[in-house]
């Protein structure tokens, strides 16, 4: 699987170089200078400025900073609006992602099995890979709008007063529906590549050893796809972690405090519009750390082979 | 003729409830942007068709939301384009010749290097939103297309991208190339860059889309209205929406319309390409 290959650690630590390289000094120097100033200047230097920074308090008006230790951590520790936040993004993370990489395996296998219209389905399944965030969230607007919108009054025939804005769990409940539906696409094509690319001869071996399709769905298929579902997984996080900015923000319709926030809109509320920047840094620097963990979650479980292939 | 399966009929009706779920909502948009601003206050999104879709095209396009008057459809069309284009483009060409720099020449700093632009693939911009405002802001380069795209760039996708397809090049070409006594110059430019062609399409439309797409940093970084982007945009769109007699409905509705129609139709047109560049990368 291509896609896991890229951290495996064979392409990391082995063979930076090909063998038969070219010895010229200078070039190679000059071929890397842009990407490393941009790099140095545009992310090494943001990075190391919030680290300090999360140690720093600094003065609402712009006198300078004073050293204040771990007191932004443990600040942000005793704060209960950030754990609600923490809570309501782990709950939100995990909703998303179950969610959407069981409907988009399921639309995947459905689309690699029919013959009839497999193109068509594949076009109309994967085109809102390109619809940006914040458009997805107006359109959530708009399906939930308080006098018309049409889920709204579809929920309200089952006598759900649906309260876009206003009731806490409302609010939650459109931010998944919208993030799912901008992820599954997604999903949707890297599942579908993945099928496709399960050779025909396993599936025909498949076919006489497992007379039922769910039985060889779960024997057969579904092992062969975990590098991409396991892939996917990571992909997801990260997606509901951090991509979903433009949704959450436009379906908190710019009031933040009494709506549900995920940890990356905080740093933003906090930092921006708060000018609380020690905290925001702090809370920076935590997600700073998730990412990180991640990561190395990532590389052990490559390491332990999760791929067949 | 063999009898339909039941199960063939199944499937086609959740691939067919799963493309609905895809479509309605943009269908949706584009009615409500066919009706009067006062139809949609009133009743909201309906079934049928009307044909205000020039006059809130040309509401959309040509007249200004903001203070300025500068934030009109086109020109926020403008801009997206510019930041589509610079940020896809400026990726490739950063991240072929630091990924030829990487691949091809023995270097004694190589890891070193390799490992300082890996690290950038694990922080997205999200994390380090603020300190990189405020370095933007030092260097004076907010509202400016040079602040909105470089600092985008600041990560390694493409390069790794490149890298890992260079590595598939075939030894013997840069073997051949140095018996004909072509430079490091004359072999990029004439054999892997002719021989990167689909991999460079396929980074670019996902980078286009990237690009195009961005909501956050361009929300920080442009405060004037000239420079505001259609996505970014946005959020003064619904912003407008709310509290105002008579909201524009229409016309705002046309600006997603207008905010999503570049990026789909490129993922449409060359999907083969884009599925290819997608499932080979890493996102």
């Amino acid at each position: 699987m291509a896609a896991t290959d890229l951290w495996s650690p064979v392409h990391i630590y082995g063979g930076f170089m090909k063998r038969a390289g070219f010895s010229t000094r200078w070039l190679p120097i000059l071929l890397l200078l842009p990407q490393l100033s941009i790099i140095l200047i545009f992310f090494y230097w943001p990075a190391a400025h919030a680290v300090k920074s999360s140690f720093y308090l600094q003065d609402p008006f712009g006198f300078g900073e004073t050293f204040v230790g771990m007191k932004n951590y443990t600040a942000l520790l005793k704060s209960s609006a950030y754990l609600r936040s923490a809570q309501f993004t782990v709950i939100f993370t995990l909703i998303v992602t179950m969610l959407s990489l069981s409907l988009a395996l399921l639309l995947a296998v459905k689309a690699d099995k029919v013959i009839k219209g497999a193109k068509t389905y594949r076009t109309l399944l994967m085109w809102v890979y390109a619809v940006a965030p914040p458009v997805a969230g107006v359109i959530g607007l708009v399906l939930f709008d308080q006098s018309w919108g049409p889920l709204k009054d579809f929920f309200g025939l089952f006598g759900w007063d649906f309260r876009l804005g206003v009731t806490y769990f409302d609010t939650a409940f459109a931010m998944v529906v919208v993030s799912v539906w901008k992820q599954l696409p997604v999903n949707f094509i890297f599942f579908l590549s993945g099928l496709q690319s399960i050779p025909k001869s396993v599936r025909e071996a498949a076919l006489i050893d497992n007379r039922s399709a769910t039985g060889r769905f779960w024997d057969v298929t579904f092992p062969l796809l975990a590098p991409t579902a396991f892939f996917l997984l990571i992909i997801n996080i990260t997606y509901a972690l951090f991509d979903t900015f433009g949704i959450i923000d436009t379906l908190a319709k710019g009031e933040p405090s009494n709506n549900p926030m995920t940890l990356v809109y905080r740093v933003y509320v906090d930092g921006f519009r708060g000018n609380d920047l020690g905290g925001s840094s702090a809370q920076s620097v935590v997600l700073m750390v998730l990412v990180l963990a991640l990561t190395v979650f990532q590389f052990r479980m490559v390491e332990r082979r999760i791929h067949y292939t | 003729m063999k009898p339909v399966k039941f199960t063939a009929i199944v499937d086609h009706l959740i691939l067919i409830t799963g493309s609905l779920v895809m479509i309605l909502p943009v269908v949706m948009l584009l009615q409500m942007a066919s009706t009067t601003d006062l139809e949609t206050m009133r009743n909201g999104p309906g079934l049928v068709f009307g044909d205000q879709i020039p006059v809130n095209f040309h509401k959309a396009m040509f007249e200004a939301s903001g203070f300025s008057g500068k934030n009109t459809g086109l020109n926020m069309l403008y801009n997206s384009m510019i930041l589509g284009f610079g940020f896809a483009i400026g990726k490739i060409v950063i991240g072929m010749m630091a990924a030829y720099a990487i691949v091809y020449f023995r270097l004694r700093f190589a890891t070193f290097a390799f490992w300082i632009i890996f690290t950038t693939l694990l922080l997205p911009l999200e994390v380090r939103i603020l300190p990189s405002y405020e370095i933007v802001q030092k260097l004076g380069m907010l509202n400016t297309y040079q602040g909105l795209i470089i600092p985008l760039i600041a990560s390694a996708t493409a390069t790794f991208f490149f890298r890992q397809f260079f590595r598939s090049v075939p030894e013997e070409l840069i073997e051949a190339a140095r018996i004909d006594g072509a430079g490091p110059i004359k072999f990029f430019v004439d054999i892997l860059v002719p021989l990167s062609r689909t991999m460079i399409a396929a980074m670019f439309i996902i980078m286009f889309v990237y690009g195009w797409n961005q909501y956050l940093w361009p929300t920080m970084i442009t405060t004037e209205e000239g420079m505001f982007t259609l996505v970014r945009g946005i959020k003064q769109i619904t912003q407008s929406l709310e509290g105002t007699n008579l909201p524009e409905y229409g016309k705002s509705n046309i600006l997603q319309i207008i905010a999503i129609l570049p990026p789909v139709l490129i993922v449409i047109f060359f999907q083969s390409w884009f599925v290819k560049g997608l499932t080979d990368s890493d996102k």
